[in-house]
Parts: C-alpha cells; sequence; structure tokens
C-alpha cells in the first residue's frame, strides 16, 4: 500500500473518547530490510526452529502465553507464535486442536462468543489488541477475515464490496465505486463482474462468492487478512484461483491461513506452525518443517499416522 | 487513500455513539410494551379493589352497581369452554393426525393447508355471521316461527332439542370452536411434526400398522404439545365476545344457564344439566361490555372486577399450559 | 426344496391365515383414515360455510324463499340485489337505520383505517425494535423472561382494552394531553383511544415474528458483517433486518389485518358515528363495530338493515383475506430462503 502514518486509534478510558496514538508502519513495495527495533525486540525465538522468523519480514502480530477457554473448556494452551509481515503463515492440524479458535483471536472474532475469555497477550505491532483502550470496530478494519464457507450479504456485488467503507463512513458515490473496482481487480474477479456489478451476489458460483469475500475484506484496506480454510468448500479448480490470489496478494498484506490440507499449506506458505490439541508443537519455515520436522508429533501428523 | 483513514478515525466517535443510542431506542420500546401492560394490571386491580368479592362471584347482575354479580357469566363461560373442548379436541386433533401422518402431499392437502392459515386470520365477527346462519338458524330450513322439539328420553330426565337450535348456548359453542379449530389443528400439526421420525420407523418395522403407530408411539408423545395448543386455544375462546354477540347471547341475563345456580344442584336436579346447552347464556366477557357500556361510574368498578376474574382465570389457564410444556420437555429428550 | 417354512407348517397354510387377517386390519385402518380425513375437511366445510353466507346474503340469495317473522312470505333477496355497487363504494353517508337510507362504505372503511393506522402507527416500531433488541441484544435469560411477559400483553381479551381505552386512555392520556394542553376538542368517544390499544395488542404478533425472522438470518452472515469493522448498529440495521425484511413485512401485514379484524375494543371506545374523517378525536364507526352493534339492536331478520352486515361482513373479510394470503405468501418465500 501506498506509506502513510497509520492510525489506531485508541478510545482512553471513556469507551466514545478517541485518542490518536501514531503507529507509523513501513512503507511497503519499496522497503524489504528488517526493521531493526522488529528483531531486536524478539525475546526469543518460537518454540524448536531457529529460523522460524524469516529476517527480511519485521514481526506483525505477536502472541505470547496465549490461553483461551470456551466457559470451563481450555482449548489454547500457552500458545506462543510470531506472524511476520506480508508473508504467508499456515495453521495445520487435526480438527479440533484450536487453529481455528487461535486465528479468531487475531481480530477478537472470540469476543461475540459467551464464555469465551483468554490469559496472555496478543500484539499488533506492538500494541496489545486485547487492551480496554482499543476500539474493536477499528481493528477489524485493519485485521480483515475470509471464512470457510463464503457468506456473500443478499445485495447486489457493488454493495457487498462497498459494505466495509459505507460503514466506515465513505460516502461518496465515486470513491467507492474506485474502491471496489480496485477491490475486485485485487481479487481477480473483476473482469467476470464488471458487467453485472448491481446483480445479486447470490446468483455467483461458489469460488467467485469467495473470490467475492475476499475481495470484500480487501476494500477495507487491512494490513492483515486472516482465512480460515478458505478453500476447503471450493472445487480444485476455484481453489487453484484462490491459491493464485493469496501468492499475490502476499506482497502487500499479512496473511494468516488455517487449512486442514498439508499440500495447500506447503504450496502457498512461508511459515508453517503445527497445532495439536491445543499446543502449538512446532513452528518453522514451511520446506524445513514438511522436509525435517523435530518433533515426532509434527512427523506424524505430516506422515499421515493420524489426523 | 490516506485521508479517508483519517476521515474513519474521526467518524469512529459518533458511530459508536450511534450505536450506543440505537441500543438505548430499541431497549426503550421494549421498555414501553411492558410499561403499557403493568399499567393495563394496575388500573384495572386499581378500580377492581374492594368491589371483587364473594357477592360478586356468586350474585346476578344487577341494575344496581353495588349488587351486580358474575354468576351468570362465571356458568356461560364455564358451558361454553366445556362443549368447546368437547368439540374441538376430538376434531382438530384428528385433522392434525390426518394431515400430518396419513395426506401425501398433493393438491388437495396443500389447499386444505393454505386454508387452514387463512382460516386462523378471518376476524372472529365473520365467524360469528357463520354461526348464526348454520347454528342459530340453521339456513331457514325449518323457519323459527313454527319450531319442533326433539325430545330424547334419558333415565334421569328428558334431553330438549330444539330445532332450530336458535340463541342457545349450544349454538354459542359451536362457533367458538369453528373459531379455534385452525389454531388447534395448527398447534397439534407442531406438536405431531416435533416427534422424531425414528420413532414412527421403528415402529412400522416391527409391524405396527399406521394406526397403531400413531396412536401407541407418536401421539403420546405429541401429547404435551398438543395440550399446550388446545389450552392457549381455549383461552383464547374465554375472551371472545364478538361471535356470542351475533348468536345471541345476552348482556344482561339474571339467571344461569338451566337454571344451574351451583354444582350442588347439578346432582340434586340432574335435568337441568340436560336443559342448560340450550338455554339462553351470557359469558363473562359480554357481562363486562354490558357493564362498560353503563351510565353509572361505579359499573366501571364492576366491569374492573369482572375483568380481573377473567385476566386470573386467564393466567391459570396459560401457566397451566406452560407448565405441562415445561414438564414435558424435562422428560422427553431427544 | 421343502414344502414348510421354517417353523415346520406347511407353506402354504401359512401365507392364507396371513391373507385373512390383513384385510380386516386394512379395512379398520381404511374406516380410521376417512373419519380423520373428514375431521380435516370440516376445515374446508368451514371456509365453504364462510363464503356461502356471505355470498348468499350479499351478492346473490340461492336459498328458497323463506317466511318472515310475520307469516308471510318474504322476497329473500341479498344487499347488493338491492342496493347497487356503485352506491355502496362511492356514497360518503352510511345511514341504513335512518327513515333516509344511504348505503355508503366509505365512512366506516375510514374510520377502519383511521383506527388500524393509529394502530400501525404505535405497534409496528415498537414491535419491531422491540424484536431487534430481544434477537440482537438480549441476553438469553433476558429473553427467556421478558418473551413470554410479552405474550400476557396477546392474551388479554379484547374487552378488558376496550375497558382500558375509555376508562382510562381517554380521560387520563388524551384528555389532559390534547385537551387541557393543546385545546383541542376530545370526545367521550374518540377513534385514538381505541387505536391506542390495538396498537398495544398488536405489539406481541409483531415482535414475535420478527424475531422469528431476525433469528433465522445465519450468524455466519452477522460473523461476516463485524469481521468487516461494523458496530452492532451496523449489522442490525445494514444485514440483519434487510435480510429479514420481507418476513417483518409479513408480520406488519399480519399484524394490521388483526387491527382491522379487531371488534370488541373499538366498539367500546371508539363510538357509533359513521362519518369519513380524519380527527382521531370523534367518534367514529368501524366495519366491525357497525355489525356488533345492529346485532345488539332490534333487527328484522330479512331487512336491508340486516343484510347489510352481511355487505360490510364480506368486505371486511375480502380486506383480511388479501392481507393474510399475501403475507403467507411473503412468508413462505422468506422460509425458502433460509430454511
Amino acid at each position: 500500500m501506498n506509506s502513510l502514518p497509520t492510525v489506531l486509534t485508541t478510545n482512553a478510558i471513556d469507551q466514545n473518547e478517541v485518542i490518536r496514538v501514531d503507529v507509523s508502519r513501513n512503507d511497503s513495495a519499496a522497503v524489504k530490510e528488517p526493521s531493526v527495533g522488529a528483531v531486536a525486540a524478539m525475546a526469543r525465538p518460537s518454540v524448536a526452529s531457529a529460523s522460524s522468523i524469516n529476517e527480511e519480514h519485521a514481526v506483525k502480530i505477536r502472541a505470547k502465553n496465549v490461553d483461551f477457554l470456551y466457559g470451563n473448556n481450555q482449548v489454547l494452551f500457552d500458545v506462543s507464535l510470531d506472524i511476520p509481515e506480508k508473508s504467508v503463515t499456515a495453521l495445520i492440524g487435526p480438527s479440533g486442536c484450536g487453529k481455528s479458535t487461535f486465528l479468531r483471536m487475531f481480530n477478537r472474532m472470540n469476543d461475540i462468543i459467551e464464555g469465551a475469555h483468554h490469559t496472555g497477550e496478543v500484539l499488533l505491532e506492538g500494541t496489545d489488541i486485547y487492551a480496554p483502550q482499543i476500539d474493536v470496530v477499528l481493528l477489524r478494519k485493519r485485521v480483515g477475515m475470509v471464512f470457510q464457507k463464503s457468506t456473500p450479504f443478499p445485495k447486489s456485488i457493488f454493495d457487498n464490496i462497498a459494505y466495509g467503507p459505507k460503514v466506515a463512513g465513505l460516502r461518496n458515490r465515486a470513491r467507492l465505486a474506485e474502491v471496489v473496482e480496485e477491490s475486485l481487480k485485487r481479487a481477480a474477479l473483476w473482469d467476470e463482474v464488471k458487467d453485472r456489478l448491481n446483480s445479486s451476489a447470490m446468483a455467483l458460483s461458489g469460488g467467485q462468492q469467495q473470490r467475492l469475500c475476499i475481495a470484500r475484506t480487501l476494500a477495507t484496506n487491512p494490513d492483515v487478512i486472516l482465512m480460515d480454510e478458505p478453500a476447503s468448500a471450493l472445487d480444485p479448480a476455484s481453489t487453484a484461483h484462490v491459491e493464485d490470489l493469496i501468492f499475490e496478494l502476499k506482497k502487500n498484506y499479512t496473511i494468516v491461513i488455517v487449512t486442514h490440507n498439508m499440500q495447500q499449506a506447503a504450496r502457498v506458505s512461508q511459515q508453517t506452525a503445527f497445532f495439536f490439541e491445543g499446543v502449538l508443537v512446532e513452528t518453522g519455515e514451511t520446506h524445513g518443517l514438511f522436509t525435517n520436522p523435530t518433533q515426532k508429533q509434527t512427523e506424524d501428523y505430516i506422515t499421515g499416522r493420524f489426523g | 487513500m490516506s485521508d479517508l483513514e483519517f476521515e474513519y478515525a474521526a467518524l469512529l466517535k459518533q458511530r459508536h455513539r450511534i450505536s450506543t443510542c440505537f441500543e438505548w431506542v430499541c431497549r426503550i420500546a421494549t421498555g414501553s410494551a411492558l410499561l403499557f401492560l403493568a399499567v393495563l394490571l394496575a388500573g384495572v386491580i386499581g378500580q377492581a379493589w374492594g368491589w371483587l368479592d364473594l357477592q360478586f362471584l356468586t350474585g346476578f347482575d344487577s341494575r344496581r352497581p353495588a349488587n351486580a354479580g358474575l354468576l351468570a357469566g362465571l356458568w356461560g363461560t364455564f358451558w361454553l369452554i366445556l362443549f368447546t373442548t368437547i368439540f374441538t379436541v376430538p376434531v382438530g386433533v384428528g385433522a392434525a393426525i390426518y394431515l400430518e401422518e396419513y395426506a401425501s402431499d398433493n393438491r388437495l392437502t396443500r389447499l386444505i393447508k393454505l386454508n387452514l392459515s387463512n382460516l386462523a386470520g378471518v376476524p372472529s365477527i365473520v365467524y360469528g355471521m357463520l354461526g348464526v346462519t348454520v347454528f342459530v338458524r340453521m339456513f331457514g330450513m325449518i323457519p323459527a316461527a313454527d319450531g319442533w322439539t326433539a325430545a330424547i328420553s334419558l333415565g334421569f330426565g328428558t334431553l330438549e332439542i330444539p330445532l332450530p337450535l336458535g340463541r342457545c348456548l349450544l349454538a354459542g359453542s359451536f362457533t367458538l370452536s369453528l373459531l379455534i379449530l385452525p389454531v388447534v389443528i395448527i398447534a397439534s400439526q407442531e406438536a405431531l411434526r416435533a416427534v422424531p421420525s425414528s420413532i414412527r420407523h421403528a415402529s412400522y418395522a416391527l409391524g405396527a400398522t399406521e394406526w397403531q403407530t400413531i396412536r401407541h408411539q407418536v401421539l403420546p408423545a405429541a401429547v404435551p404439545g398438543i395440550s399446550t395448543g388446545i389450552i392457549l386455544a381455549l383461552s383464547r375462546a374465554m375472551g371472545e365476545t364478538a361471535p356470542l354477540i351475533m348468536i345471541g347471547a345476552l348482556t344482561y341475563l339474571a339467571f344461569a344457564p338451566g337454571n344451574l345456580n351451583s354444582p350442588l344442584e347439578a346432582v340434586q336436579d340432574p335435568q337441568r344439566v340436560l336443559d342448560a346447552p340450550f338455554d339462553m347464556f351470557t359469558s363473562m366477557p359480554i357481562q363486562i361490555f354490558n357493564w362498560v357500556g353503563q351510565p353509572k361510574a361505579e359499573f366501571q368498578n364492576v366491569a374492573a372486577a369482572g375483568s380481573l376474574v377473567l385476566l386470573i382465570l386467564l393466567v391459570v389457564f396459560n401457566a397451566t399450559a406452560v407448565v405441562i410444556r415445561n414438564r414435558a420437555q424435562k422428560r422427553i429428550t431427544w | 426344496m421343502s414344502t414348510a417354512d421354517t417353523s415346520g407348517r406347511p407353506l402354504s397354510e401359512a401365507t392364507i391365515s396371513l391373507h385373512r387377517t390383513a384385510s380386516f386390519v386394512r379395512l379398520k385402518e381404511w374406516g380410521i383414515r376417512s373419519v380423520l380425513f373428514g375431521c380435516a375437511a370440516v376445515s374446508i366445510l368451514t371456509t365453504f360455510g364462510i363464503v356461502s353466507v356471505l355470498f348468499s346474503n350479499a351478492i346473490y340469495d340461492l336459498s328458497p324463499q323463506r317466511l318472515g317473522t310475520d307469516g308471510q312470505a318474504k322476497p329473500n333477496e341479498a344487499f347488493f340485489q338491492q342496493v347497487s355497487v356503485t352506491e355502496f363504494v362511492t356514497e360518503t353517508r352510511w345511514t341504513p337505520q335512518f327513515s333516509e337510507k344511504h348505503f355508503g362504505i366509505l365512512p366506516l372503511i375510514c374510520g377502519t383505517l383511521l383506527i388500524s393506522g393509529i394502530a400501525a402507527f404505535i405497534g409496528l416500531p415498537i414491535g419491531l425494535c422491540s424484536a431487534i433488541y430481544l434477537s440482537e441484544y438480549a441476553a438469553p435469560r433476558t429473553r427467556a423472561v421478558i418473551k413470554p411477559v410479552l405474550e400476557v400483553l396477546a392474551g388479554i381479551p379484547t374487552v378488558v382494552y376496550g375497558y382500558f381505552a375509555l376508562v382510562f386512555v381517554t380521560p387520563y392520556v388524551l384528555k389532559p394531553l390534547f385537551h387541557d394542553l393543546l385545546g383541542m376538542d376530545v370526545g367521550v368517544f374518540n377513534a385514538a383511544s381505541a387505536g391506542i390499544v390495538v396498537g398495544i395488542m398488536i405489539i406481541p404478533m409483531i415482535s414475535s415474528l420478527s424475531e422469528d425472522v431476525l433469528r433465522a438470518v445465519p450468524r455466519s452472515l452477522r460473523e461476516a458483517a463485524y469481521a468487516l469493522g461494523s458496530t452492532r448498529f451496523d449489522v442490525s440495521t445494514r444485514v440483519v433486518v434487510p435480510a429479514a425484511l420481507s418476513g417483518i413485512i409479513a408480520s406488519f401485514l399480519l399484524a394490521i389485518a388483526r387491527a382491522i379484524g379487531e371488534t370488541m375494543a373499538v366498539t367500546i371506545a371508539a363510538g357509533q358515528t359513521a362519518t369519513v374523517t380524519a380527527d382521531p378525536f370523534r367518534s367514529v364507526a368501524t366495519m366491525t363495530s357497525y355489525i356488533v352493534n345492529v346485532s345488539l339492536g332490534d333487527t328484522e331478520i330479512g331487512s336491508i338493515e340486516e343484510k347489510s352486515i352481511y355487505a360490510v361482513g364480506l368486505t371486511l373479510f375480502l380486506m383480511t383475506l388479501c392481507m393474510n394470503v399475501v403475507s403467507q405468501f411473503v412468508l413462505r418465500r422468506f422460509r425458502e430462503v433460509y430454511q
């Protein structure tokens, strides 16, 4: 994206007060050097692999000692993970291991669920997103999410994409049209729908709907895109489309993807984290993890002994 | 798009304000509905205070407010609900069983189901018109001026059925039955539908016929839901006034149907029980309606007392329905 | 191959005995099925009865000659055989009980619509906002308490509502507000008091039905909207309500049809003056209150006054039927999408 002072506005003690706190962000396209401060700020490398952080990328999201519980049922146990920026991090593991729950911590989607609580910290560029002054609405604008089952609103394609900017306050029709076009282009859907922006989004095919949801997320201009098994409900051709898209998007966005498909993780991600029963077992550079896992559990899962 | 980001941030405070404001609007709306209820109940209780006593419950209506009583209405409502139950339950449950268990999905069935939902929405006064023609005048086939009486002698008394039925309690009951029949059928249908098909399949697999399955497996499981539906429908029938007025219920009546003033008399003189269905009648809501329209101010208090009795009875009815439903949900867990 | 089955009996005997019992049982089953079909058919007969009663008394009489109360044979003509449809629809006076008779339905329709309009004005917003509160904001325990309490409003008999309108709403709400404070003329019988209580009466209907359709909107839609950075207001008004809109409109139609058909509250509180007016503080007559008032009085059977109630009843029936049919249709389409 363009260089601009990012504003993560935080609320003061009173929910309705707004105080601006400038947290500057590196310009994306040009600069690829590591942010020295970010690298130095890393306390210790994450479990097992020394090459777990790609040295070229700063840490975008850091989770520290996160325990998560639904009521009395603990789902995540002391998980610590760094997500590097502008790359794809895959969370893999058998079903029920907590990877989706962990993903949803990054945009605080678990807040909606009754009885959900956690300990530990989740930091976005150094700021704890669970601090009381943080505005959740703004956080979700910066950290977008694409769900497993595509959920287009029962509105037109244009209105679907324009929804995010509209609720944020963009009213100018011309600007909205620009945003819609750019988002659809970034999601590789523009050519297919440019003639029927006013037709219903429900009429699109499954793969198109999922790309529509990605475009919808892109329209809010996020830094981070979370994807919860984005292609599991799609046929192979659409899956390939979505994976190509992810490959393109990682140039400009930080992507965290949950997938139960190991081949997909190997194809698209630079870093992979393996979860098992709520514990982060191993994390590391993708190629290394898949060819030379250091933990036995990881090896068993990858070779198909369970899961 | 940098200026957009600033715009968004500036608007955020306002958006949160609007969201909180909207939540309060919705809360206030819900609260005001509850407030209306509270005010209504307070008003009725306040006006009825001191006027609801034993004399009120055991005395007949009078031209003087202090002497006015609800007994005729109590008996009338009792008989009406009794007969309505007798007619509605078999027909309503039977129809629901047919529609849910036997009927195939053809045009006739769909027509019946569509028809039911429409009937449920017809204003009650139209049912009154139907009742007048069908039950009171019996299509005019027997001129009222002549009128026959079919007399059937039972051991303890004679059952005298006037033809045409005329403005009697039974005609009112028939009309109320038709009125609440769609409601009963729809509620029973839902109760039957809630029974899982696995139960039916297991029963068939053991060699039972359709009716045996229904009678021994499906119906018992659906009984709580059906009873709840019937009780709620009957409580609605208790409050119905307009169709009964058209049938010819009297607004001022100083005797109970069949001159049966107490259960003791039913035992002493069973003939009165046989006379009751064919007698003139009134009901609690009609007595209230009459009192509200009276010029003397104290009749408002009498009306309030009658309303309070009616409301208490309805609360008892509805509470019974809720209790049945809750007890059933605890016992049966699919 | 043996000629006996596993129990040792010869096969042919076993098959014969099966047949005999089967036919008796089948007859019984058929009998039960027919009886039950008869029960279901009662509902069709009811509709048939309503339609034929209204038709025969209002449009065209089908019955043979009847005797009047004086024993003389009277021509039993239906209403529209004696009064033209044009007069019925265009005349602005309704005076069947005066010596100079006019039969224009407009005053009655006007009264009905005035009261239903006031009822809708009160009931629809409150009902919808309650539904949104219960579905989007309220905790499950709060919902479990408030829902049944709201239902009580629906269970209160309409005569009690009429009593409340006459004895409380007019003297303690309308008069102080509009007469003492604003100097307007408020009659003892007026449309506003009836409209207000009918509005209160239909709140639970709208609230309950709308809440059902709002909850039928899938959770995933709400989640997707939250993930795009929406406030709760955004999610409720921009995603959930639009998705549930057809169901909400269906509930509105049902509630208005109920208000139109309301009889006793209106009869008690609104008066008996059939006029065409927009003044909510005057006495008005509605279709339903006219029918009741005529029935309460001494009207000769077979006279034109008596026939007039059937004409009014027919109009009422058609109006509510249309609204109910449209609303069922809309609801069914909504259910097809979300269930």
